[in-house]
């Protein structure tokens, strides 16, 4: 298991560097004119625009431009220099003030997902067909079909606006309460997928054999259920959540943005707006890490909840 | 019953949610009747707040609580005196700066002309690469202080006469330089802002000191807020409220649900998509006044295909912009018909006179005789929510010319620079216009002239530019509109652009506070401002 670890972390490594070089390529590919998207429509002087060029090498340009960039932006990396984003300030310190706020609000999305997708995935699969089954069933539909960029306003107006429930917006140093709000609908998505698949699954299982067993032995249906039911049921939900909780991170775009939380997701869509490269490569880069670690989180549980699972 | 039981497990985090959020009610805002309660005001993230580097509106609101003008503009947009004891000038070329007695910067440094050289030296030097540095340029021996080695690290034309009194000398005599002096770029700065001569501290921006009506409360929060507090020792007219919070939002769709919810109290522009709704959910308390902005659609005169005036015309009389404003702005803007916007002195209505009344069977038949092209291409930038007007424009053409038309949305407006600077073929393209400073010259001369800063259509008229030279020599302010006037006529023929538009900040605010006024450069009027 150990040494599985370890091999798993150092790849990670590799796929750190392999990912800044193709991000880093795609932003420098895809570089138009960064000191005109910063100034917007107000027109730039010479003198903005030389001073700019020299401090951000943006005259090094072709195949040789790229490599000596990047090469100039790992060196920066490596002494843990995420450099200056366009409008001067260190990345490290914009990235220092996003994580926490985005980290709080997918942990409060994820806690919604858990709590609710998996109970309400347990429930409706014991009790197949019943009235909680297709009542779970037409409301994960319909939240599924509604995409957030129409959910997140619309709970705002509501339980922000028109029934004061919830603070609207949250800001940068929000309260528990004022994150509730924009956690629950950042979680929705991924609650109404996580209880689907927990339906599906605890169903299955509950017409195997050792469930059969289990019961001919006698056992108390709780502990069928709850201990040998749902730990085997467990393995495609754990996949798809530590999936999700990357996805919940950088996904957060339209969530960050509807409640005002300056995050990780606000930050990565200012970079890519003002093609503000380094921004971006930093952002991603810690994506990619968070990622990576997810995954190695649910390979490690898989084998918590399969015995049968192991890593040499 | 075991499955009951489970259910109750069920159930129970989600109570435990729901008291959750009971519990945690009634933090409310300030209260209303304490005098010295902070406002909330929204801006966006300021790009920079050094004065001379700050020229987008939310560092300039900020920055207009830290800092008090020498001058500021009155109801009918005159500069009057306000930090400044007097500014004249005989010639129009010297002009000789005297500063009234008893300012302070918030660290207890005495105002004094020093401060204005300082800043204004530092904000003119090239390698400084400061923003707003081209405010600069008309003083004598700006060019010595650009490229990459300047000749020269301080402007010749500021001169220091005694503690109190400077005069500027212009390379050439300029009528509006007043006029000028009210923006942000022309702010002094204390002696505690620089490290050496000519060194701007490190971490100055984090909390500008400044000689203003309001001084930092702590630090600025990136992305989150900027506060400060009221500064007793100002000696000119004291603000009505204690302090101001400066919050910042990414998207003012969000800062519009927190006015609406009273736990935000101005936001300066309401979204388009809640204007159709302002009215009824925010009553009188939805406001509007004029804004010095000015919306065209920009011809490439450099092109074959436009570059007849007939052509042009034709074009413009085939757009509707009273039904465009109407059914697509809400008359959250105003059609526009002249060159320069209402605001300024000089402003005349319908200068472009025939070509700007909409007339179809007229607007066809010219086209067609001029032998318009059969295919016409709006470009525009897609960030800025103009699709809806630029379709609307589209189909209109269509209609009124039989010609086709598509919108073309570049990703964002540096895109479209950078197909115009390479002559690439955009077709028509969308341009916005925002004063500087209240002239007509603002309007005429960067936009047109044939060295104009922003004429990215190839517009040269010799002539013109003539005119524009000769209004900016000028002896008095009358004479030097009447030449202006007579350039504007000039573009009045030429029609290099169309004129569609003059903007309005459209303004909200939430029931704690009273007398709210945004002025032209888009700020909130933080003396005037009350708590209700």
């Amino acid at each position: 298991m150990l040494r599985f670890i370890l091999r798993r972390l150092l790849q990670m490594v590799l796929a750190f560097f392999g990912t800044t070089l193709i991000v880093y390529a795609l932003m420098f590919a895809g570089q138009g004119d960064p000191i005109q998207a910063l100034a917007g429509e107000r027109p730039v002087t010479a003198a903005q625009r030389a001073y700019l060029t020299e401090k951000y090498h943006l005259d090094a340009t072709g195949v040789g431009g790229f490599f000596y960039r990047y090469v100039n932006y790992l060196g920066g990396l490596l002494r843990g220099d995420l450099g200056q984003s366009l409008t001067g300030r260190q990345i490290g310190d914009i990235l220092a003030a996003a994580w926490p706020v985005t980290v709080k609000l997918a942990l409060i999305a994820m806690a919604v997902t858990v709590l609710f997708g998996v109970t309400a995935g347990v429930i409706a699969a014991i009790r197949r067909s019943g009235v909680f089954d297709h009542a779970t069933l037409v409301l994960t539909l319909l939240v599924l079909g509604i995409p957030t960029i129409v959910l997140a306003p619309l709970a705002q107006y509501f339980l922000g606006v028109r029934w004061p429930i919830f603070p609207p917006t949250a800001g940068a140093q929000p309260s528990f309460r004022a994150l509730l709000l924009p956690g629950i609908v950042l979680g929705s998505l991924s609650l109404a997928t996580a209880l689907r698949l927990t339906r599906t699954s605890v169903t299955e299982n509950l017409r195997a054999d050792y469930v059969r067993t289990a019961r001919s032995k006698g056992l108390m249906r709780r502990r069928i259920v709850g201990v040998h039911v749902l730990r085997n049921s467990l393995i495609p939900v754990v996949t798809f959540l530590g999936v999700e909780l990357g996805n919940l991170m950088s996904g957060a775009i339209i969530t960050e943005g509807v409640f005002n939380i300056p995050g990780v997701g606000f930050n990565l869509f200012r970079g890519i707006r003002t093609e503000d490269g380094p921004l971006v490569v930093g952002i991603v880069s810690v994506l990619v890490v968070v990622y990576l670690l997810a995954n190695l989180v649910v390979d490690v549980l898989y084998a918590v909840l399969d015995p049968r699972i192991r890593y040499e | 019953m075991r499955v009951r039981r489970l259910a109750a497990w069920a159930a129970l985090p989600l109570a435990v949610t729901l008291g959750l959020t009971a519990c945690g009610s009634g933090s409310g805002g300030g209260g209303a009747s304490d005098p010295d309660a902070a406002v909330r005001i929204e801006i966006a993230e300021p790009q920079h707040l050094v004065p001379t580097n700050t020229n987008e509106t939310s560092g300039s609101q900020v920055l207009s609580a830290l800092f008090s003008p020498l001058v500021d503009y009155d109801e009918a947009n005159k500069p009057h005196e306000v930090a400044a004891e007097s500014v004249t000038s005989s010639d129009n070329r010297v002009w000789t700066i005297k500063l009234k007695p008893g300012y302070t910067f918030h660290n207890g440094e005495q105002v004094t002309a020093d401060n204005y050289l300082d800043a204004w030296n530092y904000g003119a030097y090239a390698p400084n690469g400061q923003n707003s540095s081209y405010f600069f340029e008309k003083i004598a021996g700006y060019d010595d202080l650009q490229g990459e080695k300047p000749k020269a690290e301080t402007l010749s034309g500021l001169t220091k006469v005694d503690d109190l009194t400077f005069t500027v000398t212009l390379t050439e005599p300029y009528v509006d330089f007043k006029a000028m002096l009210g923006y942000t770029a022309f702010y002094p700065l204390p002696k505690a802002a620089f490290s050496a001569p000519g060194v701007l501290a490190e971490g100055y921006e984090q909390a500008p000191v400044g000689q203003g009506p309001f001084r930092m409360k702590g630090d600025w929060q990136h992305d989150a807020k900027v506060e400060v507090e009221r500064y007793d020792a100002f000696p000119g007219q004291q603000p009505k409220v204690g302090g101001v919070e400066f919050r910042i939002y990414q998207q003012p769709t969000a800062a519009y649900a927190d006015v609406l919810a009273d736990n935000l109290d101005v936001i300066k522009t309401i979204p388009t998509e809640n204007l159709s709704t302002a009215a009824t959910d925010l009553g009188d308390r939805f406001q509007q006044s004029p804004a010095s902005s000015l919306q065209v659609l920009a011809f490439p005169t450099f092109q074959e295909e436009f570059s007849k005036p007939e052509v042009r015309k034709a074009i413009s009389m085939a757009i509707d912009r009273d039904e465009i404003t109407k059914s697509i702005f809400k008359d959250s803007q105003q059609p526009a018909r002249s060159f320069v916007s209402p605001v300024v002195a000089g402003y005349r209505e319908n200068t472009i006179g025939a070509a700007g009344a909409f007339d179809p069977v007229k607007a066809r038949s010219m086209y067609e005789a001029a032998g318009g092209p059969k295919t016409i291409e709006l470009s525009y930038n897609g960030d800025g929510g103009h699709k809806d007007w630029i379709d609307a424009t589209c189909n209109q053409l269509k209609a009124n010319l039989g010609v086709e038309c598509v919108g073309n949305a570049e990703p964002k407006f540096a895109d479209l620079l950078t197909k115009l600077k390479q002559k690439q073929s955009v077709g028509l393209f969308r341009m916005g216009w925002v004063m500087d400073y209240p002239s007509m010259e603002n309007y005429l001369g960067p936009l047109y002239s044939s060295t104009g800063s922003s004429n990215y259509y190839g517009y040269a008229n010799p002539e013109f530019d003539k005119l524009l030279a000769e209004g900016a020599r000028a002896a008095s302010e009358d004479e030097a509109i009447t030449k202006y006037q007579a350039a504007e006529d000039l573009l009045a023929e030429d029609l290099p652009v169309i004129p569609l538009r003059y903007g309005q900040n459209n303004f909200g605010h939430s029931t704690k506070v009273t007398n709210v006024h945004v002025d032209l450069f888009d700020r909130v009027d933080l003396l005037k401002i009350e708590l209700a």
